[in-house]
């Protein structure tokens, strides 16, 4: 149990992924705090405002991940927004990994030095605290997205969520037994009603559905495999981590000189560790963070395409019951009349949902450039930063040769 | 060339120890901060004290020419006339030269011994870094009394195989560029193959170990590695198995003859200069677990010992001790190390997975622009793949191969103290048979019989039976040689260990300078790759 405040973060943690949010003074919400119990994550949700749809001008309230969850699977189950892309659900908070990592440091901890121990505790909380930021970040991010949205920003449940001071539990146990079925067997159908391929009419939507199927999986594809490089970036940083430890073991009362020499080999490879570390979490928030985040937002698209594509059944199915009801000479006009409710629907919605993929390609690229900008500067700085380091304790330690000799013959070898 | 070539930085005159202290704490002063002006500090600090350029010397050393380019550029770095700006561009300046040598150096690989070239075949990266003995022997010989100068450098080279199926061998070109006079010419090179390597080891073992002397431990045989050469798999492995051999001999070698002693034994002269050698049987013994067997078996009888030197001072019995323990903490290092290695080529893999995955989801992307990018990203990410595998190859050969070649040298000098062991016991043993005799002798005078008494001193003055060694033939002179055995056998042990420990700190300075100029060629590739991506990526639209 531990807490940790999200206080000073610094801006670059923040709306990194998603762009353009938080624009919109008249609304503005963050996640400045957040306490880790246990499980759970405690949410503090800040909301400043000028609407007068709001009670005060400024509040906040606890929110727990499964209250967040809520207002997702809300929104999605809200009829009049299956036009509308609906920003995904934030993943769960995972301490999964360091939590064990914990664990097994505290079996070996017999097994290392003093100092090794220390330090590899001290990068173990450096992840937890690297996982807390990025589930803060997401989270706010996913509140975010709704309030910079012209018609999520003015959903009531949302306003529930930001102002109700008390616990929504009571809500959520409801919405979790009566969305949840809905909600897979909507997933589960889903591939096929797009790809059994009702014929689209629209040549917009037909390219847009090649395109989000394809890219989905090769989307879903690249964040997998970053993660691997990911990992392996900090494996490299634990060996060096664990030489660093070795070089600094020598007992203490061996004060050879090859000992000094060791303490300042180990010196070197501690700042490897670090410098590679950097890297690592650098790319992962960049990189991997910026693939897992577009891999939901791809997701959300491909569910407003879903919902066209049945919307689009309905109206090809109460086409053929008018159809059926004039042969039949009965029931028309209800037949009439539900014809011209699916039509409305699915022309909102095709309407709706044009507008809102067209502006999600243009976030989407918005977001690559700015993270690859990003992350291509701060590789540049740290491989730069790294070169210099080598080439300083390259420099400390040649000139120390014994003799005038000093020199490195093997420089050659470049 | 640029006319910095040549010039070395000379060493700061008594102020070493306040140069390292104030380098480390700009250096430490960087911490967590992302700052780009961390790099400036570290001459902000080390401009405290004046240079002086002197002109290089020269030695006819032929890697002088080569070695000094990035120092003289850092030198003009810290003279604090440049901006921060042109420091690192400087630096890139550098590493430039020192790409540029490469190109250069190439007629000189000749005589020193290509690795590279040599390689090409193989899969496996180029850029190993061969440790120089000019170094060694150079500075070495600045430390000893004779003050000869004189030049060896030994290579090992051109592996190839002769032969085919079960009976085929890899043979290895043993060249050799010396100035000494001992040797017929100054350029040779002679044909050998690993079981030579190990019939010198045994030669020189059976000649000097009874001296004190460390004897370095050849490579280890390798059945598994061999068989699959030997099959003609022509694989990235058993390209790296011979690499590997072949740098581990090119090293044996030139610990030999960096040993002064060894160099002058005929046998390794032999070994060096002779087109045909003698096939050395009987090397079952001398491979690798064997060799091993042997060692441990050394120390345990060491310890097994029932009568406990009388040490004088207790520098051998400490001196154990510290072997012992550094023993455990290079294999410690190894195994962090080889975890490393590991870890290296599991991340070069990753990237190159990677690296596809991106090109695929940059070949669906609409955006042309951020298609095009990704594309140039998963190039870099391929480019990386490749810097990783290199710094993987130099992960093992330069830090890897050290370790384990210092663990087995441990093992050598343990073996040295158990030869010293070993004299002393003879010696204990001669003194007790002739305290025994002169016990005897005694009781005999005690018991006034002259006759025995004349046969108890015979008995003392007895005649052994003489060997070709054996010059003096009675028990005190015998106890007397022995004595004067042991006293030589503890100084060339001291000395020995005093020379071993000398050149495993230089050994081991030299190896992280060697990682440290991998890593800096590496991260300079790095830099490149990712400031030719940056515009690609601000193209987005």
């Amino acid at each position: 149990q531990a807490a940790w405040s999200s206080e000073g973060f610094g801006s670059h943690w923040v709306r990194s992924v998603s762009v353009d949010l938080n624009n919109d003074a008249s609304l503005v919400i963050d996640i400045p705090d957040a306490l880790c119990e246990r499980d759970k994550v405690k949410f503090t949700v800040h909301t400043k405002t000028t609407l007068s749809s709001f009670q005060k001008p400024e509040f906040s309230v606890p929110r727990q991940h499964e209250e967040f969850i809520w207002l997702h699977d809300t929104i999605v189950e809200t009829e009049e927004y299956a036009g509308l892309i609906i920003p995904p659900a934030p993943p769960k908070p995972d301490f999964e990994g360091p939590r064990e990592k914990m664990h097994k440091l505290g079996e070996g901890e017999s097994s290392m030095t003093k100092e090794e121990y220390a330090k590899m505790k001290q990068e173990l909380e450096a992840e937890y605290l690297a996982v807390f930021k990025k589930t803060v970040q997401v989270h706010e991010v996913f509140l975010q997205r709704f309030s910079s949205h012209p018609i999520f920003r003015k959903d009531r449940n949302f306003q529930i969520f930001l102002e109700y001071d008390q616990d929504l539990s009571v809500r959520r146990k409801n919405a979790k037994e009566m969305f949840g079925g809905f909600f897979k067997n909507m997933v589960k159908s889903a591939d096929e009603v797009l790809i059994s391929g009702v014929k689209e009419v629209d040549e917009f939507f037909e390219q847009e559905k090649t395109f989000l199927l394809d890219y989905s999986s090769k989307i879903k594809d690249a964040t997998a495999k970053a993660e691997k490089m990911t990992r392996s970036h900090k494996n490299v940083a634990d060996d060096y981590n664990h030489i660093s430890g070795a070089l600094n073991s020598t007992a203490a009362d061996n004060n050879t000189a090859f000992k000094k020499h060791l303490e300042k080999y180990a010196e070197v490879f501690e700042k490897l560790r670090k410098l590679e570390d950097r890297v690592a979490s650098d790319q992962e928030l960049k990189l991997t963070e910026l693939l897992r985040y577009y891999t939901r937002d791809i997701q959300a698209a491909k569910d407003l395409l879903y919902r066209r594509a049945r919307a689009l059944a309905d109206n090809e199915n109460s086409n053929k019951a008018l159809d059926k009801a004039r042969l039949k000479g009965k029931d028309i006009a209800q037949a009439e009349e539900n014809q011209k409710q699916c039509l409305q629907k699915f022309d909102k919605l095709s309407e709706s949902g044009k507008k809102e993929l067209t502006s999600f390609k243009a976030r989407r690229v918005v977001a690559f450039r700015k993270n690859l900008i990003e992350m291509t500067e701060l590789e540049i700085k740290h491989a730069k930063v790294r070169r210099l380091k080598c080439c300083v304790y390259h420099y400390m330690f040649t000139r120390q040769c014994s003799g005038s000799h000093g020199k490195p013959g093997n420089l050659r070898e470049f | 060339m640029s006319g910095s070539c040549g010039r070395i930085p000379p060493p700061f005159p008594d102020n070493e120890d306040q140069e390292a202290e104030s380098d480390t704490r700009v250096l430490d002063s960087d911490e967590d901060d992302d700052d780009d002006d961390e790099g400036e500090d570290i001459f902000t600090g080390a401009r405290s004290n004046p240079i002086t350029p002197t002109s290089a010397p020269d030695e006819g050393d032929i890697f002088s020419e080569e070695g000094s380019y990035i120092r003289s550029d850092v030198h003009h770095a810290t003279n604090g006339l440049h901006s921060d700006e042109e420091e690192l561009d400087l630096f890139t300046e550098a590493t430039v030269e020192l790409t540029l040598t490469n190109t250069t150096s190439q007629g000189r690989r000749e005589i020193t011994g290509p690795t590279a070239s040599a390689c090409n075949t193989t899969q496996v990266p180029n850029s190993i870094l061969k440790p120089s003995i000019v170094t060694k022997t150079t500075e070495e010989l600045e430390e000893e009394e004779s003050g000869d100068q004189f030049e060896l450098n030994i290579a090992v080279t051109n592996p190839e195989k002769i032969g085919d199926g079960m009976n085929a061998y890899m043979s290895y070109k043993v060249s050799t560029q010396t100035t000494l006079p001992m040797f017929l010419n100054k350029t040779f090179s002679v044909r050998r193959r690993f079981s030579d390597f190990l019939g010198l080891y045994e030669k020189i073992s059976a000649k000097h170990s009874l001296l004190g002397c460390i004897i370095p431990p050849p490579p280890q045989k390798s059945v598994v590695g061999m068989t699959k050469v030997k099959v003609g798999k022509e694989d990235s492995s058993s390209a790296e198995f011979v690499e590997k051999r072949r740098a581990a001999l090119e090293r044996y070698l030139q610990r030999v003859v960096a040993h002064p002693s060894l160099l002058q034994d005929p046998d390794v002269r032999e070994f060096l200069e002779r087109d045909e050698l003698l096939r050395a049987v009987n090397t079952q013994t001398l491979s690798g677990p064997g060799l091993l067997k042997m060692i441990n078996r050394a120390s345990d009888a060491v310890n097994k010992m029932t009568i406990k030197m009388n040490e004088s001072d207790n520098w051998f019995e400490s001196k154990l001790q510290e072997v012992e323990n550094e023993e455990q903490l290079l294999r410690r290092l190894h195994a962090a190390v080889d975890s490393l290695v590991n870890h290296r080529k599991e991340l070069c893999s990753n990237t190159a997975v990677f690296s596809k995955s991106v090109a695929m989801l940059g070949s669906v992307e609409e955006n042309s622009a951020l298609s095009r990018a990704l594309s140039q990203l998963a190039e870099v990410e391929d480019k990386m793949e490749q810097l990783h595998q290199q710094q993987a190859f130099n992960d093992f050969f330069i830090l890897a191969e050290l370790l384990a070649d210092y663990i087995r040298l441990l093992g050598a000098v343990r073996c040295c103290f158990e030869q010293r062991m070993k004299v002393w016991q003879r010696l204990q043993e001669a003194q007790s048979t002739l305290q025994k005799k002169r016990e005897a002798e005694a009781k005999l005078l005690w018991a006034n019989k002259p006759e025995k008494l004349q046969q108890a001193k015979d008995d003392i003055n007895e005649v052994k039976l003489s060997t070709a060694n054996d010059k003096h033939n009675t028990w005190e002179s015998k106890v007397s040689q022995y004595e004067r055995d042991f006293e030589r056998v503890t100084c060339t042990v001291r000395k020995e260990v005093l020379r071993f420990e000398k050149e495993k700190a230089r050994d081991f300075k030299q190896h992280i300078v060697k990682y440290l100029e991998s890593l800096l060629h590496t991260q300079h590739r790095l830099v490149k790759c990712w400031e030719a991506f940056l515009p690609e990526a601000k193209a987005i639209a």
